[in-house]
């Protein structure tokens, strides 16, 4: 559809959200990413029945324990679409770029930059 | 199996703080059925904490290990020729475990990552519930296979205190009656006449109360 959305929002694919695991989120941050967010199928239209479900649960429990260690949990997001959505695609990693923004850069990725330094 | 549950995050970033050298220790028995302490929750931890020390500015070394168990010797030996590189060690095992590992290396401070709750089972994934207490003398076989020490908030052992509403239990309404589930289990099960054999008084002193408690097999020492 050749619709723009913003070129720092990094692509990972899995074949199911119910695949991404809670390690996955916060070795992300871990490593530096400012968010991370989880884009899964409508509730209710998971080809696995429960995997977007999962994955719910995991970005909540993420969500708290960013909160718990002063990262911030609304790094950290969960979006539904479907996958015919292109638009909302595009409006969703815009949101979230735009919301990260505001919060300003992960406190980890400073401190890995001045370690390398 | 023992139930346990994770201590809240900031109690263990308190009990870890002195220390800059960590192991965090994971235990592959009963803590990851309870999704406590197996190897996932030892690497969610270890990010955390990493990842909290990073952000206060301290550069600390956190590693990861699970171990098969951690309440016998030869799985603990394992990381035996490592533990010098290591403050501390922070143990996601029941207090079992936690205990055993100091113990055996007594010149490394070992903390507990969960707080050991009971002997139970798992109703659903996330509802873990009560079933043994450990008496010493099992009675299992005259009340249908339900425990009438674990489930009976009296712990009576000759019937109902009468005080039971609906099934629940008087103290708890949202405890089962644990005589009512007897009775009923008796009934199905067509012995209902084993309800009325009294038992004796019971010998407590094999029970916690009776002091800490020692198993001893003559025949394989």
């Amino acid at each position: 559809m050749r619709l723009q959305y913003p070129s720092n929002v990094k692509v990972v694919r899995v074949p199911c959200t119910g695949k991404v695991d809670l390690i996955h989120l916060l070795r992300s941050f871990e490593k530096g990413a400012d968010g991370v967010y989880v884009l899964g199928c409508m509730e209710g239209e998971c080809r696995f029945e429960t995997g977007n479900l999962r994955a719910r649960k995991r970005v909540t429990q993420a969500q708290k324990i960013l909160d718990s260690i002063g990262i911030g949990g609304e790094r950290v997001q969960m979006y539904n679409l479907s996958s015919s959505e292109g638009p909302r695609f595009a409006e969703f990693a815009t949101e979230m770029t735009q919301k990260i923004r505001e919060m300003g850069p992960n406190p980890i990725k400073i401190a890995l930059k001045k370690k390398a330094a | 199996m023992i139930v346990a549950k994770q201590k809240p995050i900031e109690e263990i970033i308190e009990t870890v703080d002195p220390y800059n050298r960590i192991l965090v220790v994971g235990c592959n028995e009963c803590v990851t059925v309870c999704e406590a302490g197996g190897k996932k929750e030892v690497a969610v931890l270890a990010a955390s904490l990493r990842m909290y020390f990073m952000n206060q500015g301290r550069d600390i070394q956190i590693d990861e290990v699970t171990l098969e168990r951690q309440c016998d010797r030869e799985y603990l030996e394992e990381i035996r020729n490592r533990m010098d590189q290591y403050d501390a060690v922070i143990s996601l095992a029941c207090g079992v475990g936690v205990q055993f590992m100091a113990e055996t290396y007594m010149r490394t401070p070992v903390l507990p990552g969960v707080d050991t709750c009971f002997l139970g089972v798992t109703e659903e994934r996330g509802v873990w519930t009560e079933r043994c207490q450990g008496c010493g003398q099992c009675i299992l076989a005259s009340t249908g296979g339900i425990c009438p020490v674990s489930r009976c908030a009296k712990r009576l052992f000759n019937g109902p205190c009468g005080g039971s509403t609906k099934g629940h239990c008087e103290i708890n309404k949202d405890l089962v009656c644990g005589w009512q589930l007897i009775i009923d289990r008796l009934t199905e099960l067509g012995r209902l006449d084993d309800y009325e054999k009294i038992a004796p008084i019971k010998d407590w002193s094999t029970e916690r109360a009776g002091g800490p408690r020692k198993v001893v097999r003559e025949d394989v020492i």
